[in-house]
């Protein structure tokens, strides 16, 4: 299939690779919008690659309080992981680091599943003892008692290993600025879509990586194909001359069509600015289709 | 299909067991079967077809019009489906309830729900001593399920419950919650001092103040988040309830001669 042009933006034929994770989701709330975001987005702080963060979170979409088990404002957060032992040990270090030290937070499982994790089963024991245990409406919750009055936390939370990680986009433009609107376009249209997150700052990555370097010790490093300033010396630019800047959106979901359409969002939003004022193309990056099993063609979700 | 009827033809003569009539234990069998179980409890041998007149239905919906206060053991043991009684019922009523709805519209005698550990069971008037408690020789009382009581319950209602939701819509008899083990107890109406007597964890909220034993102290106010869920879980089983747990209230931590991880949590 031959690369396409959609209001002058050129959209390569190619794919993101993707591939199977553990994921899970919690609701928190607190007494306000303010604090019910606070919590989320320091418990999904450092959290952009499994690489270096052993997990991958960011903000799914904020709930009205008509929609959290408790009635106050919240938030839904999506936490992916390579394993069930890394997830579940990210899980609880954030939540108890990140959820229980917030002021008036209270923390629920996000997520059903066949499968769970512990979430305020293994927090309980801050309690030292004064911990309530109750049943309510369906829910195991434990109330642990807090200098301003209790956390209250699900027991547990749902776990899915059928979640996909490293759908991306890759946005190519004439300036660093056009670049940055067309990512930052992306970015805002896939935050609407549910069950999927872009974890990187503000759902965008300026540092893009391939597998391996020169160095020994490093898993990854910079992705020189797609660096503008070594476009004349590394030894494989993707990069044509128009093409002054490259950032990437990254996305993970609970389920491969959360990133296909997270991914589609994100490129009708970026092709909606066009080249003058947004990425002149777009293209997507894998890994030639061998090793991850979810593949996601630019073309095709478009058509 | 509608819903399998026994019809009380006369006040029965001697107390009756009617444990084999559950919507569980009734599915399969037909109306002549059904006719002939034994429900009597002395040696003059009574059964089904001498008490009610049978109309068959889908047993998995049982209706009994009629009640007595000699009709023992309604519903024990029953694990799915909905039972109705329209009048009275005896001791032991929702025994070891296990799943499905139960439904008594008049009074109940002692031990409704004793032992039950799921599904859900609504008695429109009131109920007797020990609601939700042990048997003798019992380590625990109720172990899960919801209890809705219209009226007034008699003495030690949640007696060493376990687990599970007892809302009283009117007044409470004395030593009400007495040694709660956990579980949680509203009652919209009156209670007095003998209340949660030795209670070692679990949850009463009171609809109205009273007087607490001294074993009981003044722990701050109930957390709000705890009382949002407790609320909503309560509101389709009774907005009285529900309100009330949404209410404001004063925290007491006891039964500080037990372990005194108890709350009472009291209108402020």
């Amino acid at each position: 299939m031959p690369d396409i042009t959609r209001n002058g933006v050129l959209i390569e034929d190619t794919f993101a690779e993707a591939f199977d994770m553990r994921a899970t989701a919690l609701v928190i709330t607190a007494p306000s919008p303010r604090w019910a975001r606070q919590a989320a987005v320091t418990a999904t702080g450092f959290a952009t690659s499994i690489i270096g963060c052993g997990v991958e979170a960011g903000i799914d979409a904020t709930l009205d309080p008509e929609a959290t088990p408790d009635g106050r404002p919240g938030v839904r957060v999506l936490l992916c992981a390579g394993s069930t032992g890394e997830l579940q040990k990210q899980l609880l270090a954030r939540v108890a680091q990140c959820v229980l030290t917030s002021p008036g937070s209270a923390c629920y499982a996000g997520l059903d599943g066949a499968e769970s994790l512990k979430l305020g089963d293994g927090l309980r024991y801050f309690g030292d003892g004064w911990q309530i245990s109750k049943r309510i409406g369906g829910r195991h919750i434990w109330r642990i008692p807090v200098m301003d009055g209790e956390f209250v936390c699900e027991g547990t939370t749902g776990l899915t290993k059928g979640a996909v990680g490293g759908g991306n986009l890759i946005l190519m433009g004439g300036t660093a600025e056009a670049t940055l609107a067309a990512a930052e376009a992306a970015a805002d249209a896939i935050a609407g879509v549910a069950d999927a997150i872009a974890p990187f700052p503000g759902g965008i990555a300026r540092s893009g990586s391939k597998v391996g370097s020169k160095y020994k010790a490093l898993p990854a490093s910079t992705n020189d194909a797609y660096c503008p300033t070594l476009r004349g010396v590394a030894r494989s630019s993707a990069l044509g001359e128009d093409t002054k800047a490259v950032l990437e959106i990254v996305i993970d979901g609970l389920t491969p069509e959360a990133v296909a359409g997270a991914m589609r969002a994100g490129l009708l939003a970026a092709i909606a600015l066009g080249p003058e004022r947004g990425a002149s193309r777009i293209g997507a990056g894998n890994y030639g289709g061998k090793l991850g099993k979810h593949h996601f063609h630019l073309v095709e979700l478009l058509s | 299909m509608s819903a399998l009827r026994l019809v009380l033809r006369a006040p029965p003569e001697q107390r009756l067991d009617l444990s084999p009539l559950t919507p569980d234990r009734l599915v399969g069998l037909g109306t002549a079967t059904i006719e002939r179980l034994a429900v009597g409890t002395t040696r003059a041998a009574v059964h089904v077809g001498d008490v009610f007149a049978v109309h068959d239905g889908d047993p998995a919906t049982l209706v009994i019009e009629g009640g007595s206060e000699r009709f023992d053991r309604v519903g024990e043991g029953m694990r799915a489906g909905a039972l109705r009684l329209e009048g009275e019922a005896g001791m032991r009523t929702g025994r070891a309830l296990a799943g499905g709805h139960l439904a008594i519209t008049g009074n109940v005698g002692p031990f409704a729900a004793s032992g039950m550990t799921d599904g859900h069971m609504e008695i429109g008037g009131d109920a007797g001593a020990f609601l939700g408690g042990p048997l003798a020789g019992e380590r625990a009382g109720m172990r899960g399920g919801i209890v809705v009581v219209r009226g007034r319950v008699g003495e030690r209602a949640a007696d060493r419950m376990r687990r599970g939701l007892i809302v009283v819509v009117g007044d409470a008899q004395r030593y009400a919650g007495s040694n709660m083990i956990a579980g949680t107890l509203i009652v919209c109406g009156q209670a007095d001092e003998t209340l949660g007597t030795l209670m070692r964890r679990g949850t009463i909220v009171l609809g109205r103040p009273c007087l607490l034993a001294p074993t009981f102290v003044r722990a701050g106010d109930a957390d709000p988040v705890f009382r949002r869920l407790l609320a909503r879980a309560v509101a389709p089983l009774c907005a009285e309830a529900a309100m009330l747990a949404m209410a404001a209230a004063h925290r007491f931590n006891g039964d500080m001669a037990a372990i005194g991880k108890g709350e009472v949590l009291m209108p402020s």
